[in-house]
């Protein structure tokens, strides 16, 4: 479904992205674990075209991405929940929910507000809330349902789980989990190695903006190194 | 009476000031800048009003209407030529190149159209006498009142209903964040733009319906104190650029009245810092904190 291949993302001088390929298939949940700093982040907002990679090229469902500007990436079914969730704090919950579903046609956006509310209750008891003064896991449902809006054939998460308390990341990942068994596919990014590998099929791992290690998620949990480096021995 | 004279006179000047104010506004939400030039499109605006009753006479209508439609063009076209290279140029570059323009439409408008002023002819002439030879209400007044009050039903509709509208404030709150929904930011600036500059065609006309003299400075000192106005109300905030406009409107023809016309701008000013020291968003500026 996604298939990136070999790129190399600048930030002025920095070279962040260091010649990286990485696949997902249809269906899959693939996690790209890493310290902070790998290149997480930079790797999934140059796939939805905030920025540019000077080699290589991005394919999604066969087509190539080069050139495409972001906002056009939506309607090919590509939608990314953001880092720090960049929810619209002044609009309403309904409202952060409609500017996810922009590109959809007006008729789609009823259902598809209605699977969203089956999938967080919370949001829809809030819906007329100001989706800022909601709480930081109420936040993150809320961008995250605002990315399903769009019927998207590929998730995009970054960093679900950032600043939850305990309780609140099993529950994103409990939300993860319930999504792939329904069929959507889903790269995830996370500095959450152990939640991330365990509900994932697949995963990458990152360091300083290469990819070192790679395998199915239960080989990873496995792996000496990656233990030793991102799970706490 | 003299004194609800007054009160007329300034919330019809202040309504005029409104609706420039909401130019700054929705623009500085947008784009996070501030367009300098916002006045000199008024100018624009009341100059076509004014050749096109004057030289073609044409009817007050399609004066207002060629003056909306220039100055929305030229709205977008500053937009593209001048401001959208500078998109993540400092905040510093595009205020001077804002300034600039200014200097250019103002320079331009001498050059084409001389500097010497002329008498506009206003849009409406007399007024509605509510009590003989002591409380009057100018037409001219009662048409900036009510453009005003049109023209915060349809934004408000318009931001808070329609799909663009809704657009518009997601763009104002996050760029990036907007773009991943699907939204065009370019296009939302571009329209942004627009309906500020088409604005400020209706205010110059109105502006020099009440005061009726046009020459290629006009837009300036409006344009200044509408943006106060605007930074008064809660610069980014609409209902702030109403209550900011009416209430400047209101303390300059007060200040004028009781204290000094030379003192006007000085009290208007004054009452600028004291607010912005007890609130520095403005008076209807919002504040959400961050959640983390």
């Amino acid at each position: 479904m996604l298939n990136v291949n070999d790129i190399n993302v600048y930030y002025g001088a920095i070279h962040a992205i260091k010649g990286v390929s990485f696949q997902v298939n249809d269906g899959e949940v693939v996690t790209l674990i890493g310290a902070n700093g790998a290149g997480k982040s930079t790797i999934l907002n140059t796939v939805c075209g905030l920025l540019h990679s000077r080699t290589g090229s991005i394919e999604f469902l066969g087509q190539n991405l080069g050139g495409i500007p972001a906002h056009k990436l939506v309607e090919r079914g590509l939608a990314h929940v953001p880092e720090g969730r960049r929810i619209f704090q002044h609009m309403s919950v309904e409202e952060n929910l409609e500017m996810g579903a922009y590109t959809q046609a007006r008729a789609s956006i009823e259902p598809n507000l209605e699977r969203v509310y089956e999938q967080f209750p919370r949001l829809k008891e809030r819906r007329k809330q100001v989706a800022g003064t909601l709480s930081g896991g109420e936040q993150q449902m809320l961008a995250m349902g605002r990315g399903l809006m769009s019927n998207p054939k590929l998730l995009m998460l970054d960093e679900p789980s950032m600043g939850l308390a305990p309780i609140l990341v099993e529950q994103i990942f409990d939300i993860i989990k319930r999504l792939h068994q329904a069929g959507t596919t889903i790269l995830l990014v996370e500095q959450n190695a152990r939640m991330a590998l365990s509900v994932a099929d697949r995963g990458y791992v990152l360091e300083t903006g290469k990819i070192v290690a790679t395998g199915t998620g239960n080989e990873l949990l496995q792996d000496e190194a990656v233990k030793k480096a991102y799970l706490g021995g | 009476m003299s004194f609800l004279n007054n009160v007329i006179t300034g919330v019809s000047l202040g309504s005029i000031y409104a609706i420039i104010a909401l130019g700054y506004t929705m623009v500085y939400g947008i784009a996070k800048m501030l367009n300098f030039a916002h006045g000199d499109i008024i100018m624009v605006g009341a100059y076509m009003c004014f050749f096109a009753m004057g030289s073609f006479s044409l009817p007050p209508a399609a004066g207002v209407l060629l003056a909306v439609v220039v100055c929305t063009v030229l709205g977008i076209v500053i937009e593209r030529l001048a401001y959208k290279p500078l998109r993540s140029a400092p905040s510093l570059a595009v205020l001077i190149t804002a300034i600039g323009v200014s200097y250019l439409l103002q320079n331009s408008a001498q050059l084409l159209w001389g500097a010497d002023t002329k008498t506009f002819r206003p849009l409406v002439e007399g007024s509605l006498v509510l009590v003989p030879d002591q409380l009057s209400i100018s037409y001219v007044a009662v048409l900036s009142i009510a453009c005003c009050v049109v023209v915060m039903i349809a934004l408000t509709l318009f931001t808070g209903q329609t799909k663009m509208g809704k657009a518009m404030r997601a763009c104002s709150e996050d760029k990036a964040a907007a773009q991943l929904m699907g939204i065009d930011v370019n296009a939302t600036i571009s329209m942004t733009f627009a309906i500020g500059s088409a604005l400020a065609a209706v205010a110059g006309v109105l502006m020099c319906s009440a005061y009726p003299v046009l020459s290629p400075t006009t837009g300036s000192m409006p344009g200044i104190r509408a943006f106060t106005a605007a930074v008064f109300g809660g610069i980014g905030s609409v209902p702030g650029a109403l209550l900011g406009g009416i209430l400047l409107g209101v303390i300059e023809t007060f200040a004028k009245a009781y204290i000094s016309t030379a003192l006007s701008d000085a009290v208007v000013f004054a009452v600028l810092i004291i607010v912005l020291l007890v609130k520095p968003a403005g008076l209807m500026g919002k504040y959400v904190p961050e959640k983390v």
